[in-house]
């Protein structure tokens, strides 16, 4: 066992890991973090995406480990209060999503998408999302969120 | 699937690495994860010990003093595209590494960690080979350099022995050369089914020099020499068509899912016309 102290959503939180725990079983079965989520064994998906020191990873492709000394935020932690982040909020408006699975993983990548550019073309959008798959497929509307979003938090020109 | 277990270390220095690499028979290096961490997620593998060498400071930096871009191999698919030395310099590799998987693995993965595992299909590997990077690898006896061209043995197979680290890739510096990478593939994250690296040098309208990197048409990344040499002096497409007709001289591409033996030759030699096109800016 490893003993390991990682920030999440804000909050301090210490535990003793097995090597082999991947960050994303941590965030859920420790830390409560079930709304990050799990799609695939390949790194593909994008489902679990979180950000790790302010940027985009996927979750089941980091160890528990290595997260030691971290600063991670989860889907859990981007609303204050009752306000919702403008890109849940965006995702809402212009239905963003159909069965909700991947959403999770698109909010944040689409967090980290905006901060790096926060006027992005639908070209861009595309492109910064090609690490999450939608098995619904309803990525127009994905994109039309994401376009929304920029202009909610003021970039889009 | 949650992998098989093992042992874990974190080093922070290179000494580190190599002392916990010689402690035990069946070590691994981690460098990003992101190729590595499927592997064991699939159990295709089972270290007994795995040596974290993500937090080594030392490998991640990128310097361009004197007349190279040296490139630490902890350096991220993110850090390397972004940096500016290396796109003035060295723009092969930032356009290379920019179509590498997605953002999410491109802030974790490494060059290093791209260039040990050897995978045939990677987008870095054939622009190592094509702009003559010299690899800087460490061991228990000190460090060596090895030439590109004698880095890439196989498939998953390079000159870095059990117990040695890659700590960096220096590049030349290209300032002024054209560059296009060409990457075909059927989906935005995909591999490449073939990739073509090219760069060139243009005197008076004509090529002067041209370097050319292919990808996925083998067990290990090639260079095209053959239609380097026949480049030499093309100033239209037409010219640039007929020497790209040599880029599947000599190739010995596998068939798969993706695309059979003559369809690979076929692209080769394609994407190179397309690639030289666009690196020499003539249409
Ligand atoms: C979904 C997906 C899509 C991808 N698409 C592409 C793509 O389109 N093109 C592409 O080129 N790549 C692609 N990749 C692979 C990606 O580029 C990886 O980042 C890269 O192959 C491995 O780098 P890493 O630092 O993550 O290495 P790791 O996963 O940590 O290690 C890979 C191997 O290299 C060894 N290693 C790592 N660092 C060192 C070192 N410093 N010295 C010696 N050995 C070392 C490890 O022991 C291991 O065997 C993709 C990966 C995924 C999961
Ligand atoms: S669960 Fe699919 S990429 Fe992480
Ligand atoms: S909404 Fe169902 S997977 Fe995207």
């Amino acid at each position: 066992m490893q003993h390991i102290s990682v920030n999440v959503d804000g909050t301090q939180y210490e535990g003793d890991v097995e090597p082999r725990t991947l960050l994303v079983h941590w965030l859920r079965n420790e830390v409560g973090k079930v709304g990050t989520v799990v799609g695939c064994d390949t790194s593909n998906c994008g489902a679990c995406t979180i950000l790790m020191n302010g940027r985009s990873v996927k979750s089941c492709s980091v160890l528990a480990v290595q997260a030691d000394g971290a600063s991670v935020t989860t889907i859990q932690g981007i609303s204050t209060g009752d306000d919702w982040h403008p890109v849940q909020t965006a995702f809402k408006e212009c239905h963003g999503l159909q069965c909700g699975y991947c959403t999770p993983g698109m909010v944040m990548s689409a967090i980290d998408l905006l901060g790096e550019n926060p006027n992005p073309s639908e070209a861009e959008i595309r492109e910064g999302l090609e690490g999450n798959l939608c098995r619904c497929t309803g990525y127009h509307n994905i994109v039309r969120s994401v376009e929304k979003a920029a202009e909610l938090m003021g970039g889009a020109k | 699937m949650i992998p098989a277990a093992f042992d874990y270390t974190r080093a922070t220095t290179v000494d580190e690495a190599l002392t916990a690499l010689a402690s035990s028979d069946d070590a691994k290096i981690l460098g990003g994860g992101q190729s590595l961490l499927p592997v064991l997620r699939q159990r295709l593998n089972a270290p007994e010990l795995i040596v974290d060498c993500s937090a080594i400071d030392e490998i991640k930096g990128i310097d361009a003093g004197g007349d190279k871009v040296t490139i630490g191999a902890g350096a991220t698919h993110h850090a390397v595209m972004n940096d500016p030395a290396v796109k003035a310099s060295v723009e092969l590799l930032a356009q290379a590494t920019e179509t590498v998987a997605d953002p999410q693995i491109r802030h974790r993965g490494t060059l290093g960690g791209s260039l040990a595992h050897a995978d045939p299909r990677a987008d870095q590997p054939p622009v190592a080979l094509a702009l003559d990077a010299e690899f800087t690898i460490a061991g228990p006896s000190g460090k060596r350099t090895v030439p590109a061209s004698e880095f890439f043995i196989g498939p998953f197979e390079t000159a870095v022995g059990e117990d040695e680290l890659l700590v960096s890739v220096a590049f030349p510096k290209y300032d002024g050369w054209g560059s296009h990478y060409e990457k075909f593939n059927r989906t935005a994250q995909a591999w490449s089914i073939v990739g073509i690296a090219a760069a060139v040098r243009m005197d008076g309208g004509k090529i002067a020099e041209a370097r050319i990197g292919l990808t996925n048409v083998g067990g290990t990344p090639v260079r095209a020499t053959a239609v380097e040499q026949a480049l030499v002096g093309a100033s239209s497409m037409a010219e640039i068509a007929a020497a790209a007709e040599r880029a599947s001289d000599g190739i010995e591409p596998f068939a798969d899912e993706d695309a059979d033996v003559e369809f690979r030759k076929h692209l080769a030699r394609v994407l190179t016309k397309r690639a030289v096109a666009k690196a020499a800016g003539i249409e």
